[in-house]
């Protein structure tokens, strides 16, 4: 259990990059904090320079109000699940999950029982014997946790820990690394770039885009309220739609006169809507051409121009859709507006 | 897994043609030859050959001397390939976590490999030249009147410097890529579950080398024997009778000094049949305990 502190936290590589900016944070004991951003956008530099593998060139790192800057990796008391597992190869599944302890004088006898409690958890009793090599994606993932979670370790680090398997493994995983941090209440740091992945994961989402935090908030406020249009074109899958607009006389106006929603000022602005919170009727007052229709089972997905500019709006399989002119309604209180130089909220 | 194959027969045989041809005009004929005169006495000036038996072979087992250069060439051998080992893994596993000038290092490291080994051994000898060889300088600063060619253990402590500094390169590569080979993650996931560097040595970076160092241990066993020739008889030319000499060197000074072409096939078979059964044990009994991924 711990609550971890970055202070200004920097990362400069000998060649001169920058690929973390000055970041500061906290994270709550027993809190799932999902780091999400593109490639090259810092995340696993941030989370290997917690884990002690790159050094933090300024700032400072705490883990339970102990400074840990100049720590070794096995003395700051965390496990670190790998995006390819890291298994070591010449070690049986039962060495492997047993390493961390044997190096760390614990009695064999406690150490066989901690792996034996871990492999029962994790349903690895039956391949306690057999080498990596001989084990399936899903099983290599379970041993990597299992090395974990044995150490019984104060902070977990996930550096994309489920980007090397099937989609539908990825899923079963998800849900089972999110329902063992639950049980064991370990604060737990997690780098991946599938946004779903950080949904649904994530006590509170950090976004961050070329070494800066765009925005820290929980799933809910980075999917309802993002802070910029790189938050709002990152997370959710399709991204929210982002078209040129300005204010005028208390309403949200496009194409010259047509009214979109009520808000307040002036001045042209980029205005972001979710596909999901437009609504089609007959009689609605804004036109919609219909291109193409994705048609995903349990919803449709209509991309299509809004005023000339690409819009995506995501319907219920109920809505029957068919290429062609349409009208549509904006659902109150859905418009998120961006100011159209800075990319921020307004 | 469907395997490629051909479909006909004759295009493989073809193919291998030019090996087979190689291996046969290089080895197998003149094997089989070495084998056919290892039982004759011939005549020195060439003037015709006289069936012994295995006299050639009794004779071998009854000489102390031939006896002698076995044991030179087992410790030789044993040395060689240790300190080649030992000090090429050293070498690579610093060299490995040098970040800046890297590539600079690791030229200059694997530069002695491009020199052949009589050059290594002319530079053996100036290097321990009597009068003004820095190394006979430096052993002499420590009170070691060194004596290249003169003094038996002399002599030998100068081909077993000269043999180890020719083959470290070779081996320094090798152990150079297969560190690299090592996930990167691996060592790190290592570094959190262990302290100690050493202890991470021993525990992850040395078994995950050992292949390589398997494959060395035949190579290097293998130049020791046989391809060290080109050192030794630099380093002991014209001088080799109280010289120390490996097996191999005393097939060519039986044979082409002493003209005693029916001993030295003996030997020539005597090392064909060692080498033989240096390789099943190596095969059979290591290898099985060796991780391969």
């Amino acid at each position: 259990m711990a609550q971890v502190s970055l202070n200004n936290i920097r990362k400069i590589y000998a060649n001169g990059y920058e690929a973390v900016t000055p970041t500061s944070f906290d994270i709550a004991d027993g809190e799932f904090v999902v780091l999400v951003g593109p490639s090259g956008c810092g995340k696993s530099t941030l989370l290997r320079m917690v884990a002690g593998l790159e050094d933090i060139t300024e700032g400072v790192l705490s883990i339970n109000d102990r400074q840990v800057n100049h720590v070794d990796p096995a003395d700051r008391d965390i496990a670190m699940v790998f995006q390819n597992y890291a298994l070591y190869p010449h070690m049986t599944v039962r060495k492997n999950i047993g390493y961390g302890l044997k190096n760390r004088k614990i009695p064999a006898d406690m150490i066989e029982s901690k792996v034996q409690e871990a492999a029962k958890m994790l349903n690895l009793t039956d391949y306690l014997d057999r080498k990596p090599s001989q084990l399936s994606g899903g099983q290599r993932q379970r041993v990597a946790m299992g090395r974990a979670v044995v150490r019984d370790p104060a902070l977990f680090l996930f550096d994309e820990p489920l980007s090397n398997l099937d989609a539908k493994l990825r899923h079963q995983m998800r849900i089972e690394i999110k329902a063992l941090q639950r049980r064991l209440g370990v604060t737990s740091i997690y780098v991946t770039h599938d946004q779903v992945e950080a949904m649904t994961m994530a006590d509170r989402i950090i976004v961050l885009n070329e070494g800066r935090i765009e925005q820290i908030g929980t799933p809910a406020e980075i999917y309802h309220a993002p802070a910029s249009t790189f938050v709002a074109s990152f997370m959710g899958a399709p991204p929210m739609n982002l078209i040129d607009a300005r204010l005028a006389d208390g309403q949200i106006m496009i194409n010259g006169n047509t009214a979109l929603a009520p808000a307040q000022g002036t001045g042209a602005i980029t205005l972001g809507i979710r596909p999901e919170d437009v609504e089609i009727h007959d009689d609605a007052p804004i036109h919609f051409h219909v291109d193409i229709v994705e048609e995903l089972g349990a919803h449709r997905l209509l991309h299509g121009q809004l005023a000339d500019q690409d819009f995506t709006i995501h319907v219920g399989k109920d809505v029957a859709a068919t290429p062609g002119a349409t009208r549509i309604a904006i659902k109150p209180d859905c418009c998120c507006l961006f100011d159209p130089e800075t990319g921020k909220a307004l | 897994m469907k395997r490629a194959g051909f479909t006909t027969t004759w295009l493989p045989i073809l193919l291998l043609v030019p090996q087979l041809l190689i291996i046969a005009v290089f080895f197998y004929w003149p094997a089989v030859h070495a084998l056919q005169s290892s039982f004759y006495l011939q005549d020195p000036f060439g003037f015709g050959s006289t069936y012994v038996g295995l006299e050639n072979y009794t004779d071998l087992a009854q000489s102390s001397e031939y006896l002698k250069i076995t044991r030179f060439t087992v410790v030789f051998t044993l040395l060689v390939t240790f300190f080649s080992l030992a000090l090429a893994l050293l070498l690579a596993v610093k060299a490995d976590t040098v970040i800046r000038g890297a590539r600079t290092y690791r030229t200059l490291l694997m530069w002695v490999y491009a020199v052949a080994p009589p050059v290594a051994g002319f530079i053996g000898l100036l290097m321990f030249n009597q009068s003004w060889g820095p190394l006979t300088d430096i052993a002499r600063a420590i009170g070691w009147d060194f004596k290249l060619g003169v003094n038996f253990n002399d002599t030998a402590t100068a081909m077993v410097i000269v043999s180890v500094w020719k083959q470290v390169p070779v081996n320094f590569i090798f152990f150079l890529s297969g560190l690299q080979s090592i996930p990167k993650s691996v060592r790190e996931a290592a570094l959190i579950d262990n302290r100690s560097a050493s202890g991470r040595f021993w525990d992850v970076t040395f078994p995950l080398l050992a292949p390589t160092g398997f494959f060395l241990l035949i190579i290097n066993i293998t130049y020791a024997l046989f391809d060290t020739f080109g050192i030794i008889d630099t380093l002991v030319k014209g001088e080799p009778g109280n010289n120390p000499m490996t097996l191999v060197y005393k097939v060519y000074v039986d044979g082409f000094r002493g003209n005693d072409l029916g001993g030295s096939s003996a030997q020539s078979v005597v090392l064909m049949v060692l080498v033989l059964a240096l390789t099943v044990f190596q095969f059979r009994l290591v290898e099985r305990r060796i991780h391969y991924t």
